[in-house]
């Protein structure tokens, strides 16, 4: 049954800072978030004001359209401030840790892990829902369908992302808990895919219970969406959940002792960090003091939550995102450079060979966040292919969102995708396109379109 | 550089809203984009992005574009002296072909940038560095002595009709530079065809060598010539085919500064292979289907020396692969390519009135790209429609 999936198309980018293989420390900060902007398609509703005790594990907030599904806090503390953007559009609630408040706590009986309907009511109640994405979407997994199957991916393929068979190592009950708990939510099968050659599979009992497959090649072959394309691929009207592997420790961990305590094995990476490597965190934790000794400068970086592809920025507000098992720096790119479109480019970290730096395939570099060039219209074609291991048209699928036109996305795949899986497409893009944000764009469209 | 910048710098605000110059800002925008790559950094999605951009793509191309545009300078030179029956020294060779092509090059550029300047400060954009390549490919595709005014008149109008009324570069549905040459030649036939104008300062003829002929190797297949010659009665070696000192438009004679264009383009990744290769095949399919069946002298033209003379290289490798007005799938770009060189060398050999096929040949499957693209996609959605009613069912 095991067999190795081989991925061809796509590239490994690759960066200085690669996080060496050592837990350093623990971090644990007095502040905390939890940022609604993780979740799409989600309008926030708070449970409690500002300056309210919260307990680890109780509801801060919930989805309007769905207020069965609560985020709760990863601390016991107080909300000690909501941010908000524009139209007042909730994007931070920050938690402030205090021990007096102390913690929901659940009582798991082993009959309830054996039926479907009490762990989803529990799931949704600790707050270890949100953990559950579906696809189409991308969006927290709907507790009304239940999924065709649900994927794992079980290594990440990314910029500098953390090595799972490193930090997952250590949590073999909590996963194999989790993973026989997750089984019971779908009628049909659990799929694992792991790196080729890698030694985590071992950490799994009861293989024959999962759908173990290997990859192997560039990334994105670590990304659900490639996983899901080769193995199963998602047809109009069924739902899938994918589950990030380093949350199965997490979901695993309050499986088996009935708290929400979400920590997790984070890589501190990048080319301004002194040292590279793993630190032991919470989700939502502050960084801001904890990055300080850490930064070769704190001067004109761009700190990113996640990869630098998919990541999101945060320099300004530095907490650790909802799903986000590393944390990337780099230098910003805000510099003008004179006659840089022509000059030969030693140091230009590029797919094309057009610069001089790919007379050297072993050079790693050290990006900067510039654009390179202006925003133009399509002109290169084939570009997006190169970079996409999908069984789709990249390219004029990004062109029918553009139009809106329903049918042809439909039609053209865009229920298997979401932005982490056209990430490359944008990185690649002459035309300097933001492909991610029509990516989801679309996806909206679509939610509007079919509820 | 610190100094240029903060000269730049200091003009910039005057052209910033609210400046003396604000309308100008487009072509402010564009001299300093064309200086200093921007200091503008990712906002939304990939924090990273590929070092390339539009400038450098087109630039790229435009070098591939030099060795035939230094071989077609002198060949200008080169075939007016044949002609003249002029000792034919390198460097009066060489001043003779500047004098003719270098203006056609300053037409092109003035006429078509300034067109692109216009609709860029109208349309409150960016100036698109796609004219970079239409501009230096108009020149190399006209003979040398078209009078200035009608080149003028035809980069007005590829640009105008054949780009910016679809929205500008990257929207058009025909290769401009082509558009320009098909405006020409359907405008004005006696300055692109015959047996005088493709050698300079035949139509003029003044000093010409008694029984000069300057008639294309083209143009002698499709009268039907036994064998070609040059405008001395002299046979044409194949060699001079590749080397190129042929008579013909000033870019497109010489085969081998084409194939190293077509080098640059393919170890850059920026000329497409698929359509090179597949027009290749396309053009020697042809070839030899015509051979096998001929009953004309124009079909019994060697496939081989079809590929080397008239437009058929260069259309192969800058007009056909032109990422804009070309097929965009993978699948797609095989059967554009096949039938482009199919399609150009018919045309070619069984249409006389239409010599230059290659043009023809792509004009044509520029219109057909969209429905070559719409059917391969088709493929793929069938599949995707069919896994789904099978997923249904079981």
């Amino acid at each position: 049954m095991d067999k190795t999936i081989r991925i061809r198309k796509g590239v490994d980018i690759d960066i200085k800072g690669k996080a060496q293989s050592i837990v350093i420390a623990d971090h644990n900060p007095e502040l905390f978030s939890l940022k609604p902007t993780d979740f799409f398609g989600l309008v926030p509703k708070l449970n409690h004001k500002e300056g309210e005790k919260i307990k680890q594990g109780e509801a801060v907030f919930f989805d309007k359209y769905r207020p069965e599904i609560v985020f709760v806090s990863p601390v016991s503390g107080v909300i000690s401030k909501v941010v908000r953007g524009d139209k007042r559009k909730m994007l931070e609630i920050i938690i402030e840790k205090s021990d007096e408040s102390g913690k929901v706590e659940f009582n798991i009986s082993n009959d309830d892990l054996k039926d479907a309907e009490a762990i989803k009511k529990l799931f949704l109640q600790s707050g270890i829902w949100p953990y559950l994405q579906q696809r189409p979407y991308g969006i927290v997994a709907n507790p009304e369908i239940k999924p065709r199957d649900i994927f794992i991916s079980m290594f990440d393929s990314a910029p500098l992302a953390p090595d799972f068979d490193f930090i997952l190592n250590s949590s073999k009950e909590e996963i194999n808990l989790a993973l026989k708990t997750l089984k019971l939510l779908t009628d049909g099968d659990v799929y694992l895919s792991f790196k080729k050659d890698s030694r985590l599979v071992d950490l799994i009992e009861n293989k024959e219970n999962y759908k173990i497959n290997y990859f192997s090649g560039p990334h994105p072959a670590g990304l659900h969406g490639t996983q899901i394309n080769k193995i199963k691929p998602i047809n109009k009207g069924e739902v899938v959940w994918t589950v990030n592997a380093t949350d199965l420790p997490i979901i695993g961990g309050f499986l088996s002792t009935g708290v929400y305590n979400p920590e997790r094995i984070v890589a501190l990476t990048g080319s301004e960090v002194k040292e590279p490597a793993y630190y032991k965190t919470i989700v939502g934790a502050d960084l801001s003091q904890f990055l300080k000794s850490k930064l070769k400068t704190d001067e004109n970086v761009r700190v990113i939550s996640g990869n630098v592809l998919t990541g999101s920025n945060i320099s300004h507000s530095r907490f650790l995102g909802f799903f986000d098992n590393m944390i990337t720096v780099i230098p910003e790119g805000n510099k003008h450079e004179l006659f840089g479109w022509a000059l030969p480019g030693f140091n230009k970290l590029s797919l094309s060979t057009t610069f001089m730096s790919k007379l050297f395939p072993r050079k790693k570099f050290a990006p900067d966040t510039n654009l390179h060039g202006g925003v133009r219209a399509y002109v290169v074609t084939g570009q997006y292919e190169e970079v996409c291991p999908m069984d789709l048209y990249p390219q004029l699928l990004i062109k029918a969102i553009l139009a809106e036109d329903i049918d042809k996305m439909e039609q053209m795949g865009i229920y298997e995708i979401i932005e982490e899986d056209f990430a490359l497409c944008e990185f690649a893009c002459t035309s300097k396109i933001d492909v991610q944000e029509i990516v989801r764009t679309g996806l909206n469209l679509m939610i509007k379109e079919m509820s | 550089m610190k100094f240029l910048r903060k000269k730049v710098d200091k003009i910039k605000p005057h052209f910033e809203e609210g400046g003396r110059f604000y309308f100008l800002h487009s072509v402010f925008d564009g001299f300093e984009t064309f200086l200093f790559v921007p200091d503008h950094v990712t906002k939304k999605g990939a924090h990273i992005r590929d070092a390339i951009d539009m400038k450098r793509t087109m630039i790229i191309v435009v070098g591939a574009l030099m060795p035939a545009l230094l071989f077609g300078i002198y060949n200008t030179g080169l075939q007016h002296f044949i002609a003249t029956g002029q000792a034919q020294e390198f460097w009066p060779i060489i001043s003779y072909g500047l004098i003719k092509v270098l203006p056609l090059i300053v037409v092109s550029y003035g006429v078509g940038l300034g067109i692109e300047f216009a609709f860029a400060q109208v349309r409150r954009h960016e100036i698109n560095e796609g004219f970079l390549v239409t501009g230096m490919l108009i020149p190399l595709i006209v003979p040398a002595d078209i009078p200035l005014w009608m080149l003028a008149l035809a980069t007005a109008f590829a640009v105008i009709i054949g780009k910016e009324v679809f929205g500008g570069t990257g929207m058009n549905i025909l290769n401009p530079a082509l558009t320009a040459r098909a405006f020409l030649f359907f405008a004005y036939p006696s300055w692109m065809s015959g047996d005088k104008i493709w050698v300079s300062g035949m139509m003029n003829g003044e000093g010409i060598v008694d029984g000069y002929s300057g008639a294309t190797l083209l143009a002698q297949s499709a009268t039907g010539a036994s064998e070609f010659v040059n405008g001395l009665g002299e046979k044409v070696s194949h060699l001079d085919m590749l080397i190129g000192t042929i008579p013909g438009s000033v870019g497109e004679t010489s085969v081998i500064a084409i194939l190293i264009g077509a080098l640059i383009l393919l170890v850059a990744g920026i000329g497409s292979w698929r359509i090179m290769f597949s027009t290749l095949a396309g053009g020697i399919v042809m070839g030899l289907l015509l051979n096998t069946f001929a009953v004309n002298a124009a079909m019994e033209v060697a496939w081989f020396e079809q590929l080397m003379i008239g437009g058929f290289a260069f259309g192969m490798v800058f007009m056909a692969t032109d990422p804009v007005t070309g097929a965009q799938t993978n699948k797609g770009k095989y059967i554009y390519g096949f039938l482009i060189g199919f399609l150009a060398i018919l045309i070619r050999v069984l249409n006389p009135a239409y010599p230059e096929g290659m043009m023809l040949a792509i004009l044509l499957m520029n219109v057909f790209a969209p429905l070559i693209d719409h059917l391969v996609v088709q493929q793929n959605i069938k599949k995707r429609l069919k896994r789904s009613v099978s997923s249904a069912k079981s």
